[in-house]
């Protein structure tokens, strides 16, 4: 299995002299399994430069799989090009939206209305299918599998557990650790601690072993506190959620848009300077990045 | 009651997707959420009293979509598997569908139910407390307590020309409440209630107890004993007013659990003050019983 990043910016692009090395497009990662099969986690603009990639190789099938729909993470879905390519064959598959009611065929169609974009839905050219996934349940893509785990953002959040031939990695999407609402002092405070502590029970079963854990270290841990809430975790909440489950390896991603490379590296290395010994190779996610599993 | 229920099924629960919620929570989730900074534990606090976000929560959690393996049983269990935000976000989706009218042409006054379904809850909690902690969780009977008659909600909103015709037959002729529904519409609102929350992918024991509150027969669990007994002291304490006054003959039939001296149970509870005052200030309605 191999993996790819093509976009590790959160929130909003952020192209420039200083995120050259690190990159600016939001939220992609390449995922090919062993087989070849392609899937493609989250559709932020890196999915554009990928899709410059596959043309090469007409037609294709890309099993899309949307964490949630932030527009960093679905901005890029009408510029995928073999999406206007007959012959293509592309699924995307994300999570049902509770607010909206609606399943993930919705995400195409919100994005491409007239006003907003040129092209209508029913112009797309390739075969599309959507599916909405329940969560826990894996989805197979050639000889890979891809289970969806609900995670904590503010609206429901897949993180996508992929294996295969015995290699797993594990991309978090946006998440935040759960927290405590209720102060100590309060009467509810252990009752909704022990739904805490059995929900993290139940994430760390579902992962397993994991080969590679990519996962949302945007703050640092002076950023965080007024920032609870908005669903993202710091440098400090991923390393400590690599340990737990015993990951080979963190790659920490959706790098703030005002960070540049310089501050990127330099918040980094203060985080690690606080976990001397992580117990896993810790690594910040570059457009790029390529790791073999 | 067969071809009934698929009937009421087909009818009833798209008329829940469009039921408005209460005044009280739907004013305060409004307010609330404009400030960003909102403290989670104040909005669980008001929704968790609202029968209709409540439910609407519930469902939406339970859907098979969230492939959980248990039920989720409260509002604070729904946030910690959606996240406050999102929980947040549904509150506001519901509160933008408008408030329950106090009063609609049935005469069924919606903020008097609110205060014995409050009451039942906080009273059904209590009661599991104190006498059946090993047997049941007390959370699960505030549930049941706040949902239990839901189905007359359903009634009063959508069953407008039955339900009144229910309710008049029992201020009427003193038959109860739900004995009257089976009369007019076929179905009373435990079945229909029940049939809904099994529907929507409920626990089975807040389904079983929503559809067993008025079955002395039924098989007992702890839960709904403290269900049965907290509608019980309510409405013989009449702390507001679900269409179905008390009757003493109802004395015989309480849960054996609890004797059948009910003011000795109401003196075991100790003062139930706090618990009015609460379900008084949160269905809007003053000191009147």
């Amino acid at each position: 299995m191999k993996v790819k990043m093509w976009g590790v910016r959160g929130s909003i692009p952020a192209p420039g002299p200083s995120t050259v090395r690190y990159g600016g497009n939001t939220t992609c990662i390449e995922v090919r399994s062993d087989d070849d099969s392609l899937i493609i986690l989250d559709a932020g603009t890196g999915i554009f430069p990928l899709a410059q990639t596959l043309l090469t190789r007409l037609p294709i099938t890309a099993s899309i799989f949307i964490t949630h729909t932030h527009w960093d993470h679905i901005q890029g879905l009408p510029f995928f090009v073999p999406l206007y390519i007959p012959g293509n064959m592309v699924r995307i598959h994300g999570a049902y939206d509770l607010v909206s009611m609606q399943g993930i065929e919705q995400v195409m169609n919100v994005q491409m209305q007239y006003s907003y974009f040129p092209i209508r839905e029913a112009e797309l050219r390739a075969g599309v299918e959507y599916e909405t996934l329940t969560v826990g349940e894996p989805v197979a893509v050639g000889d890979a599998t891809v289970t969806p785990v609900l995670l904590n953002h503010p609206v429901p959040n897949l993180g996508y557990r992929v294996a295969c031939n015995g290699r797993s990695m594990f991309f978090t999407g946006d998440h935040e650790p759960w927290a405590n609402i209720y102060p100590p002092d309060d009467p509810e405070h252990a009752n909704y601690q022990a739904m805490i502590d059995h929900r993290y029970t139940e994430l760390y079963a579902a992962l397993g072993e994991l080969d590679l854990l990519i996962c949302d270290a945007a703050y640092t841990l002076a950023e965080y506190p007024p920032k609870i809430g908005w669903g993202h975790g710091t440098f400090d909440h991923a390393i400590k959620f690599a340990q737990r489950i015993g990951a080979k390896r963190l790659m920490c991603t959706h790098h703030e848009p005002t960070r540049s490379d310089d501050e990127l590296e330099r918040v980094f290395a203060e985080a690690m300077s606080r976990h001397p010994e992580p117990g896993c190779e810790v690594m910040l996610g570059r457009e790029g990045l390529e790791i073999l599993l | 009651m067969a071809q009934l229920t698929l009937e009421l099924e087909r009818k009833l629960t798209t008329a829940v997707e469009r039921m408005p919620a209460f005044p009280k929570s739907v004013q305060v989730i409004l307010e609330m959420t404009r400030d960003i900074n909102c403290l989670p534990r104040n909005l669980v606090g008001v929704i968790e009293k609202d029968p209709v976000m409540t439910i609407k929560i519930l469902r939406v959690i339970n859907s098979a979509y969230y492939g959980l393996p248990n039920k989720i049983t409260s509002v604070g269990q729904s946030v910690v598997y959606l996240g406050i935000n999102t929980i947040k976000n549904l509150a506001l989706s519901f509160a933008a569908v408008g408030i329950l009218p106090r009063f609609n042409t049935t005469g069924f006054d919606i903020q008097r139910y609110l205060l014995h379904s409050l009451s039942v809850a906080s009273i059904a909690r209590l009661l599991c407390e104190k006498f059946a902690r090993a047997e049941a969780d007390p959370g699960d009977c505030y549930i049941a307590g706040l949902l239990h008659d839901f189905g007359k909600v359903v009634f009063a909103q959508f069953m407008v020309g039955e339900f009144m015709k229910a309710l008049a037959i029992t201020v009427d002729s003193g038959k109860p409440l739900y004995a009257a529904e089976i009369e007019v519409i076929g179905a009373d609102h435990a079945f229909v209630g029940a049939l809904l929350a099994k529907k929507w992918k409920f626990a089975e024991p807040l389904v079983n107890c929503i559809r067993d509150h008025h079955a002395p027969d039924a098989e007992p669990s702890a839960m709904l004993d403290c269900l049965r007994m907290a509608d019980a002291i309510c409405r013989k304490l009449a702390f507001g007013d679900a269409g179905n006054p008390w009757r003493e003959e109802e004395l015989t039939a309480l849960p054996v659990r609890f004797g059948n001296d009910i003011e000795a149970t109401i003196t075991a509870l100790g003062d139930l003050e706090k618990i009015i005052n609460d379900a008084q200030a949160f269905a809007q309605i003053g000191t009147e019983r």
